[in-house]
């Protein structure tokens, strides 16, 4: 078994609020790792801690008023990125490992052409000339299936629609042929036809040069698509981790199940009645229900889930730890009977 | 045109256009300049107690449509016929009592509610606008809506920025359905919403809809949600509709080649699903400049495709009973 | 001045102190609130605020004399502070320190009620221009143009050159017509964006006519700039009229305002300074309390500043 390429254990990153009505435990003890070459799909609603968990990884969150809890591990080739000093952190950050955001728009420079956006972070990293950064700006460009590449490399982010911003993201992200790529919600704001063009390029880029993609979504459809392993996050967990075959062959978790049951699916025929839904709403961060943290929503829940928090336990799926989930009903499977 | 056999519709739609000029320069007296062609000639018909789901990506005119049936936008040119009446011609006070009938529901929730009104003051407002309920009377009626919607009664003091976005989204319908329409446009009601809280709203407007026989026009760019909610579809591309049917026909056999490619690209959530190898290379040209012929040709990925896509525009026909399609391959299934 | 008028005078101080520490503790529950404590100078601010407007109610408590009561002028003209006249005498040996707080009355209430017209006028004007956008927006923002073009002090003077003599009432809606221009901009402006939220839209298709909507839902939400218009205006006012009075065209004598009473005293400053000091210093001292708290009001009201 190969070694990971990223190895997260026990990740808590908390928020002081500003008039002190708590600490918002946004990312509570998460654990899971990223194998070179592979997709990991991390998956979750909104307020499940997964952009606060890619941004603790290069420890973007802004520090007051969030911190990366001591004890946390974010193993990345041998070193621990969350006590890293800053100096040797800033060379890890864009050239190791890059981010791609949600809005293109928002996140490219409105003043600068896109083609100087994507030569800077070469010479940052690389050190090249800016005539040579530029050319490599192209031939990025070229790479994400930028049409007229040298052209739209002197073009600026508004003269651009929301896929071309997000291939020059990609391809700034991409300039330092990083081992890992954390793409957060990277096609939420796109339309369909161009999310699956992206996906597609993602996919072919991961293959040409082998990296890793964790890949932050709140859609199963594209995690389906695109992920070898799927983390599935809620109230700052992962609650169920699998391959992506196993996980929407067999979801354990009721979270899981609920999420898959209510989304509606085009393949599907249409749902005689009502859509599985799953009551209440995610909890505030900074009061997590005690105990299991979905058992307010679960149909199953008893006694043991109110008082104790489970911890990640091994469905028996093929290699050990292949398949976890944090629910006590694997301890006790003929709990699952849904309360009248 | 585009509606299926059966009882008189309730919402009618012919010829709507809307174009949005950019502002001459020269103070109002230069030549006119590019017009955006948001909604290009849109026609359709809901029957009532019918669901009529609008799907189609950014910048193809859904939200613009929405507005100008309503007219909350003015048309062009066109005819909108709501319950028999002609809104477009209507005057100001008819336009008000006919506003009782239809409504609109917005995509943004936190936008939708002004943050200043407590959710008692959002929903008495219509109440009052049209003089339905005052005092005593309005809070029973309050009460009741927000018990239909699913709330508890105790938000109606809370304002918008203390709920969560599926209660604020809630509180719209409510609003919406305080004057108790018959029509209701619905703007991609989802859009906004967390997958599980979707799945909730979707439930409750399909409860609504059974237990107060209403008619949506439910616009979204999601194909999976219009599918489990719509009883006829209609696809929109670049202002134009290019395909219209029955919902189960068009999902199963789509006729237009758009609808075929935004039907594999849609995420589905099985890893088994066997992947349509079909993506739609570039992206829909600007509105400022549609290409010319059929709108799709630059992009269609049909085998058929030839000279006479580029250089003739194709009209929405019926290619089967009820089912109609803008492409001069209709006949066969895309 | 007696005991009592002392014990007064301090009642009035500790009333202020206490208005301002009750709101304090109100405004730490919301987030407003907070950034708007959050300027050192802005309980400061509200505490001379507080102290001036109280005294100002409270003048005939904490005068000793009537303010226009002469009451020796052979022998009590110009004389220095001392214990009976903690300010000291005018020219015409009138009590400074009585006339300083009726004044405080006259220059306040002509501060605030010209803001008023100027407030509501740029209000409207400004409203009604942002929301019905062509043609009308066109010919008031041209109205503006020109009223902005036109330098205040200039237009105040032709006015009250032609009137001849102006009494308060005139005075005030002089003041606040030609003051009206920039707040009409700010809330245009303000407008402009509150206009294109889903929650105007609602209220369209909801069957609101333009009234309900400009009142209920437009001015309510843009009612940030009007807020700190009115702040830094009444400051703007106040100084307007003591240069009006300095020039003999504000108030009109024997009533005392702070303006009226630096113009009395001005001629006197090397023999009895104290006469034009004391509403000199009291000028200052609001106006900058006033510019203090619009500026803290204007942080806390910024949308931008808002989370979610």
């Amino acid at each position: 078994m190969t070694e990971p390429l990223l190895r997260v254990r026990d990740l808590r990153t908390y928020f002081v609020t500003a008039h002190g009505s708590g600490t918002a435990r946004a990312v509570d003890g998460v654990s899971f790792d990223v194998y070179p070459g592979e997709t990991l799909g991390l998956v979750g609603e909104s307020g499940c801690g997964k952009t606060v968990t890619a941004l603790s990884i290069l420890r973007l969150v802004p520090e007051p008023p969030g911190h990366v809890r001591p004890g946390s591990l974010v193993e990345f080739e041998g070193r621990n990125l969350a006590t890293l000093p800053p100096a040797e952190l800033r060379a890890v950050r864009g050239r190791e490992i890059a981010l791609v955001f949600q809005e293109p728009r928002a996140s490219l420079n409105p003043v600068f052409t896109v083609g100087d956006q994507i030569a800077e972070a070469a010479v940052v990293h690389e050190r090249l000339s800016w005539r040579a950064a530029r050319a490599r700006a192209v031939e990025m460009l070229a790479l994400v299936g930028m049409p007229d590449p040298a052209a739209q490399a002197g073009r600026y982010p508004h003269q651009l629609s929301g896929g071309m911003c997000q291939r020059a993201m990609i391809a700034m992200a991409l300039v330092c042929r990083p081992k890992l790529l954390i793409a957060d919600e990277p096609t939420t704001a796109l339309d369909v036809t161009v999310q699956a063009q992206i996906l597609e390029l993602l996919g072919r880029l991961q293959a040409e040069f082998g990296m890793a993609i964790l890949l932050i979504t709140h859609d199963l459809g594209v995690v389906a698509g695109a992920a070898d392993r799927v983390a599935v996050m809620y109230a700052g967990e992962v609650v169920e981790q699998a391959p992506a075959r196993e996980l929407f062959a067999r979801p354990l978790h009721p979270y899981t199940q609920g999420l898959l049951a209510s989304v509606p699916r085009v393949d599907a025929p249409r749902a005689a009645g009502r859509l599985p839904a799953i009551p209440g709403q995610v909890p505030a961060a900074t009061a997590w229900p005690p105990g299991c943290r979905f058992h307010p929503r679960c149909p199953y829940a008893w006694a043991r889930c109110r008082a104790e928090a489970p911890p990640p336990l091994d469905a028996g799926a093929g290699e050990p730890g292949a398949h976890t989930v944090r629910c006590w009903l694997l301890t006790e499977p003929q709990r699952r009977t849904p309360r009248p | 045109m585009t509606h299926g056999a059966g009882p008189a519709p309730l919402v009618r739609v012919e010829g709507l256009v809307k174009h949005f000029a950019r502002e001459r320069r020269w103070f109002g007296l230069g030549p006119p300049a590019a017009r955006v062609r948001a909604v290009d000639g849109v026609s359709f018909a809901i029957a009532p107690g019918e669901t009529l789901g609008l799907v189609g990506e950014s910048g193809c005119g859904k939200s613009t449509l929405a507005r100008a049936v309503v007219r909350l936008i003015e048309p062009d040119a066109g005819r909108v016929t709501v319950a028999g009446e002609d809104v477009l011609a209507l005057r100001p006070r008819a336009l008000r009592a006919l506003r009782r009938r239809m409504q609109i529901v917005f995509q943004d929730p936190a936008g939708a509610l002004d943050p200043r009104l407590t959710v008692r003051a959002a929903l008495a407002e219509p109440l009052a606008i049209h003089r339905l309920a005052r005092g005593a009377e309005a809070a029973r009626r309050v009460a009741a809506l927000l018990e239909e919607v699913g709330l508890d009664a105790d938000l109606a003091r809370r304002y918008p920025h203390e709920l969560s976005g599926g209660q604020r989204q809630r509180v719209g319908i409510a609003r919406a359905l305080a004057v108790e329409p018959q029509f209701l446009v619905l703007d991609e009601p989802v859009s906004a919403l967390d997958v599980s809280v979707a799945a909730q709203v979707l439930n409750l407007l399909a409860e609504l809809q059974r237990r107060r026989r209403l008619t949506y026009l439910f616009i979204a760019h999601d194909l999976a949600v219009v599918k489990h909610i719509a009883d006829r579809v209609a696809v929109m591309y670049l202002g134009k509709i290019v395909e219209a049917g029955p919902a189960a026909a068009l999902y199963a056999a789509p006729r237009h080649p758009y609808t075929a490619a935004l039907l594999a690209a849609a995420p589905v959530p099985d890893p088994g699903a066997p992947r349509r190898r079909l993506v739609l290379p570039g992206e829909a040209p600007s509105p400022l400049a549609p290409p010319p012929g059929c709108p799709f040709h630059p992009r269609c990925p049909h085998p058929k495709k030839d000279a006479r896509c580029r250089t003739d525009p194709p009209a929405l026909r019926e290619v089967a009973p009820g089912h109609a399609a803008a492409c001069h391959w209709a006949e066969e299934p895309a | 001045m007696t005991a009592w008028h002392w014990l007064a005078l301090a009642a009035a101080a500790l009333a202020a102190l206490a208005a301002v520490a009750a709101l304090r503790r109100r405004a730490r529950r919301t987030a407003r609130g907070r950034r708007f404590f959050r300027h050192p100078a802005a309980a400061p601010g509200l505490v001379v605020l507080a102290f001036v407007v109280t005294t100002a109610l409270a003048a005939p408590g904490l005068a000793p004399y009537p303010p226009r009561a002469q009451l020796d002028i052979v022998r009590l003209a110009d004389q220095p502070p001392s214990l009976r006249h903690p300010l000291g005498t005018d020219l015409y040996s009138r009590d400074v320190w009585s006339r300083l707080v009726y004044g405080a009355r006259v220059s306040l209430g002509v501060g605030a009620l010209a803001m008023l017209v100027a407030v509501t006028l740029g209000a409207a004007v400004g409203a009604a221009a942002g929301y019905f956008r062509r043609w009308p927006d066109a010919l008031l923002m041209r109205v503006v143009d020109v009223g902005l073009a036109l330098p205040r002090i200039f237009v105040l003077l032709v006015a009250v050159a032609l009137w001849g003599h102006v009494t308060l009432g005139p005075l005030v809606l002089l003041i606040g017509l030609t003051g009206w221009f920039p707040t009409s901009r700010l809330v245009r402006a303000e407008v402009l964006s509150v206009r294109e939220r889903d929650f105007v839209a609602a209220a369209r298709a909801l069957g609101a006519g333009p009234a309900r909507i400009i009142l209920r839902h437009v001015l309510p939400n843009a009612a940030a700039p009007i807020i700190v218009s009115a702040a830094l205006g009444i400051g703007n006012v106040m100084l307007l009229e003591a240069g009006l009075s300095f020039l003999g065209l504000g108030v009109p004598p024997p009533m005392p305002s702070w303006g009226n009473m630096i113009a009395d005293g001005w001629p006197k400053m090397a023999v009895a300074p104290w006469a034009a000091l004391a509403p000199g210093l009291a000028i200052s001292l609001v106006v900058t309390a006033l510019n203090t708290v619009g500026d803290a009001l204007r942080d806390a009201l910024d949308p931008r500043a808002e989370s979610a």
